[in-house]
């Protein structure tokens, strides 16, 4: 019996010690974000407590001339356009491989499995040419048109769940006189739901925290989303830690809500995205 | 249905029996394709072109502004073999391949204990995966910090009476090493968060019909578990690999690649962007492509994955 209460034990420290690991970078961050100049001076450590644990200046000044406001209404333009479209196009897509038999379908879907074993990463020096090409290069459509060009993950999870939707369905319409275009507005997009929640939030949460493809296409200081804005962070700030830690914190802390808000959906949506 | 050839005249019955009025036989071939226009266009676009594109600019010297661009064979496959600092960068991947191994066998660990009755469970498992959801900028800074002297570390050690003011980015070893533990410390989260869903996807009368023949956990963890979570396994090895390969965020924020910390996509993005050697660029991508789906293959024949297929 002792052995077991000794194994107990140890899974505890392990869980406690990564615990610790996690949070402890985090937290100095914090902590460091509600200092003054002053204080940061003072050389104490990063872990000593700021006089005043309500001193939002930093932020005030991250927010201010870090261009944060900015920032967060080019991500949300993006997000919205971006998300809005991967919706779209994967269920188009899926509900074209699944409910139609037409030719040349087995090479439809090979280019669109293939394409998921290109990494972005190496294909961004000719797909800059491309897009600079259309007249894109830093306007917010840039990154719009990229998230929404090649996500082979969402694609599959609606295939997963238009296969779930029994064609009796579509079969009941076609005999009400219901076109292709109408079944799927009015029966496929809806029952849908499930999987638009699931792609809605692993596609956002890739959008909102994607640093490569706006720092390649959106040079321009007013086109920073909160990744590029947040990197730009490092002149002006410089060595500024309570800055750009409050910077940091700015950045972190809407994702720390919406993921205490839908946690069941965010470990669903992973694990559905990522197991494809 | 607002066809009007006399046979459909009557009841628009779509199902209708074999030979179909040519008109409609034409639509009805052509719907799927208005639905996969957009789609596919966007696929050609942004995927294959620059695919295509990037194979033929490798074989030139462009510059990726000028209108000129002369075909020089495969001179940029051999300079990029031949000049061994460019070649370098890929021992920088090793530390991140090191890294994934670590990664790995602790994001198992963690599912597997957490995948059994434990205390304040999902308070461990929302901290163990919060990290995969944070921007890669703000763990860059973070991690700055972090490794800073008088930063978060040295702190830490100082608490246990360790006193110095190591330049933890300084030196190429502790530098790519200290990377290395930032992306452990991001990407652990994910493959916990894989592996937990697949071990709870393992009937609970396996492990019952186990107990009763006396297995101990780890017989348990290793003639259940593994093998019942064997496809996200090695789909996680692939990913590792081919992530350590294209790491580019963390070191380009925490060190821009200086100190030995340069991995290839960094190079690469270098070499387009700031020394417009696209051809070159181009070169050093065909093969970091190559090199990812030739590790993609292998793993698709030693492990083969009935649940590859769309259709």
């Amino acid at each position: 019996m002792t052995r077991r209460i000794v194994a107990r034990t140890l899974v505890y420290v392990s869980l406690a010690a990564a615990s610790v690991v996690v949070l402890l970078p985090l937290g100095a961050v914090l902590l460091t974000s509600l200092k003054t100049p002053e204080e940061m001076a003072d050389d104490g450590g990063a872990l000593t407590l700021p006089g005043d644990l309500l001193n939002f200046a930093n932020y005030a000044t991250a927010f201010q001339d870090g261009r944060m406001l900015s920032a967060f209404g080019n991500t949300a333009f993006i997000l919205f356009f971006a998300v809005g479209g991967t919706v779209l196009i994967g269920s188009m897509t899926a509900y074209a491989i699944d409910r139609f038999t037409f030719r040349f379908k087995k090479l439809v879907v090979t280019l669109f499995l293939v394409a998921a074993l290109v990494p972005g990463v190496t294909t961004q020096v000719a797909t800059f040419q491309i897009v600079n090409s259309f007249g894109l290069f830093d306007t917010r459509w840039a990154p719009i048109a990229l998230y929404m060009g090649t996500d082979i993950v969402s694609i599959y999870i609606f295939l997963q769940f238009v296969r779930s939707i029994p064609v009796s369905l579509d079969e009941a319409a076609r005999l009400d006189g219901a076109n292709s275009f109408t079944i799927y507005r009015k029966i496929i997009f809806p029952l849908l739901k499930p999987a638009i929640a699931t792609v809605v939030i692993v596609k956002g949460i890739t959008v909102y925290n994607d640093f490569y493809i706006p720092f390649l296409y959106m040079p321009s200081d007013d086109l920073g989303v909160i990744s590029t804005s947040l990197f730009r962070f490092r002149g002006p700030f410089g060595a500024h830690w309570e800055t750009i830690s409050a910077g940091a914190v700015l950045v972190i802390l809407p994702t720390l809500v919406v993921f205490l808000f839908l946690q069941r959906f965010i470990y669903n949506g992973f694990m559905k995205g990522a197991t494809r | 249905m607002t066809d009007t050839t006399a046979r459909t005249a009557a009841p628009p019955v779509a199902a209708a029996p074999a030979p179909a009025p040519r008109r409609a036989r034409v639509r009805r071939g052509l719907t799927p394709w208005l639905f996969l226009l957009a789609p596919l266009a966007l696929l050609i676009t942004f995927t294959y072109v620059p695919v295509a594109n990037m194979v033929a600019y490798s074989f030139t010297d462009w510059d990726g502004v000028s209108p000129e661009l002369r075909y020089t064979g495969a001179h940029n496959y051999a300079e990029l073999f031949t000049r061994p600092e460019l070649f370098e960068v890929f021992f920088v991947s090793g530390y991140y391949l090191a890294a994934s191994a670590v990664q790995i066998a602790a994001a198992l660990y963690f599912a597997t204990v957490l995948s059994f009755d434990v205390r304040f469970r999902n308070f461990f498992k929302g901290v163990l995966f919060f990290p995969y959801l944070i921007n890669g900028v703000a763990i860059g800074f973070v991690f700055l910090y972090f490794f800073q002297d008088g930063g978060t570390l040295d702190s830490v050690l100082a608490l246990f009476g360790h006193h110095s003011s190591h330049a933890w980015l300084g030196t190429p070893v502790s530098a790519n090493t200290s990377l290395a533990g930032v992306s452990v410390w991001r990407y652990l989260g994910l493959n916990f968060v894989l592996f937990l869903g697949a071990i709870q996807s393992i009937p609970g009368e396996l492990y019952e019909a186990a107990e009763l023949d006396g297995a101990n956990r780890w017989q348990q963890f290793r003639h259940i578990i593994v093998p019942g979570i064997k496809p996200v396994l090695t789909l996680t090895v692939i990913l590792s690999v081919s992530g350590s390969l294209a790491a580019f965020e963390i070191p380009y924020i925490m060190t821009g690649g200086a100190t030995g910390t340069e991995t290839f996509v960094i190079q690469t993005v270098k070499l387009a962007f700031q020394f417009n050697k696209t051809g070159l660029a181009s070169a050093a991508a065909v093969v970091l492509l190559l090199i990812v789906l030739a590790v993609t293959w292998a793993q698709r024949r030693l492990v083969p994955d009935d649940r590859v297929d769309l259709v």
